[in-house]
């Protein structure tokens, strides 16, 4: 059906077709030369005026907007180099600096070290001594105290002895003959008692 | 044929025998380069480092047409970068202001374009001919030929330089004009084949609607480039 249709459309269509073509018969107006002469001045004039007005004022215009562009771009790149250039340098003097200030930290924690130490070590050599000494001279005292001691403890033994012989007897004995058996007794117990 | 017709808008003006009235063909011009004169204006008003749109067309553009230009002629042809810079937006404006329904395509006319490759002719030689003096005839005597074949190269060079204006000319008039026509009859088309039959040519029409508007494109920048490969052989004669 629709190729009736078509082809129907098409036979009806071809005699409007050719009557549309017919109109227009007459050759290419392009060979005619009734205007050529005012398509030349035309041209020329509006060619003319575009070109003069591209080239006088609107394209060194373009150009220099390209130009100053170009170069501030160049600039501010520039810019940009220097700036990190000297951010750069900036940095490893800030390094070094720091390096220096670490360095120069180090050595006076290690001075300060030595020194407290040198001053521990003359303290500690001088308590020491102190010490020494004072041992020794404990040591002498306790050598005396050790020495007199034995007399004392026999002093003490024998007025104890004479004070129970006393209590005990109620006579008055002769502290001689007491002496005489304490020095009897250390001589024979004395070192039991005094650890020697 | 009606849309290459040129009609008279307003009265006839004739100086001395030559009529020069303005034409729908007049009124196309003005248009192209009057856009091209708006847009490049707009463009170049304002400097920003970050470009608006319009200054971003412009810049592109020019740096385009720069680039064209010191690729195919070298740095020695900066002083007719304005000329080609106009060449090719006035060509590229003509070309795509005719893609628009019922506008006139001023180059599918060969007296527009002829003249325009005229001009580019006989400027090319000129100039070539001020930097080169005679010498700038040694274009019609490539190097490294034998003598023998001389006398023929010589004559063929001579005639594919002359054939230069009409090449170019007939190169854009003829894209224009097919492209133009090849549209108008598949529009034709679509008339005469009706609702059921018109959806393939109208979808040809679509489709050579896109490629029309990329050969405005390429004509016009093939029309530049050519104008800079004539230029690079008058300027840097080395054949």
């Amino acid at each position: 059906m629709f190729k009736k249709i078509f082809l129907y459309s098409l036979i009806t269509n071809f005699f409007f077709t050719k009557k549309i073509f017919a109109a227009e018969s007459g050759g290419m107006p392009q060979l005619d030369p009734e205007f050529w002469i005012s398509q030349i001045f035309w041209l020329v004039l509006t060619f003319g005026v575009l070109y003069s007005v591209l080239s006088k004022l609107i394209l060194p215009k373009i150009s220099a907007n390209l130009e100053l562009r170009k170069s501030q771009i160049q600039e501010n790149i520039e810019a940009a180099e220097k700036q990190r250039e000297s951010s750069e340098a900036k940095l490893k003097e800030f390094n070094e600096i720091i390096l220096k200030s670490k360095i120069e930290a180090k050595n006076i924690f290690k001075d300060a070290r030595e020194k407290v130490i040198k001053k521990i070590n003359s303290k500690k050599e001088i308590l020491d001594k102190q010490i020494d000494d004072e041992i020794k001279k404990a040591e002498v005292e306790i050598d005396t105290l050790r020495q007199s001691a034995p007399e004392k403890i026999n002093k003490i033994a024998v007025v104890t002895s004479t004070e129970i012989l006393k209590k005990l007897i109620g006579a008055e004995i002769n502290n001689s003959s007491i002496s005489a058996i304490v020095d009897d007794l250390v001589k024979k117990n004395g070192d039991k008692y005094y650890g020697h | 044929m009606t849309q290459f017709e040129v009609y008279r808008i307003g009265p006839e003006i004739k100086v001395g025998a030559f009529d020069i009235s303005f034409t729908n063909a007049s009124l196309f011009m003005v248009i192209s380069s009057l856009a091209i004169l708006i847009i490049f204006n707009l463009g170049s008003k304002k400097n920003s480092i970050l470009p608006n749109k319009i200054q971003l067309l412009s810049e592109l553009s020019y740096s385009f047409v720069s680039k064209m230009i010191s690729d195919t002629a070298g740095s020695k042809a900066k002083p007719y970068f304005s000329f080609i810079f106009s060449l090719f937006m006035f060509v590229l404006f003509c070309n795509m202001f005719g893609m628009i329904p019922y506008t006139f395509t001023v180059t599918s006319h060969i007296i527009v374009t002829f003249i325009l490759a005229a001009f580019i002719f006989i400027g090319v030689t000129v100039i070539g001919f001020i930097k080169h003096g005679f010498g700038y005839l040694k274009l019609f005597v490539p190097s490294g030929v034998p003598i023998v074949l001389l006398p023929l190269i010589v004559v063929i060079e001579i005639i594919s330089y002359l054939s230069r204006p009409i090449s170019l000319s007939v190169r854009l008039f003829a894209n224009m004009m097919a492209g133009h026509t090849m549209m108008k009859v598949f529009g034709g088309f679509v008339v005469s084949l009706g609702i059921v039959g018109g959806w393939l040519p109208l979808s040809f029409s679509v489709a050579l609607t896109g490629l029309e508007i990329l050969v405005a494109f390429l004509q016009a920048y093939v029309f530049a480039i050519l104008t800079c490969i004539y230029l690079n052989d008058a300027l840097n004669l080395h054949h």
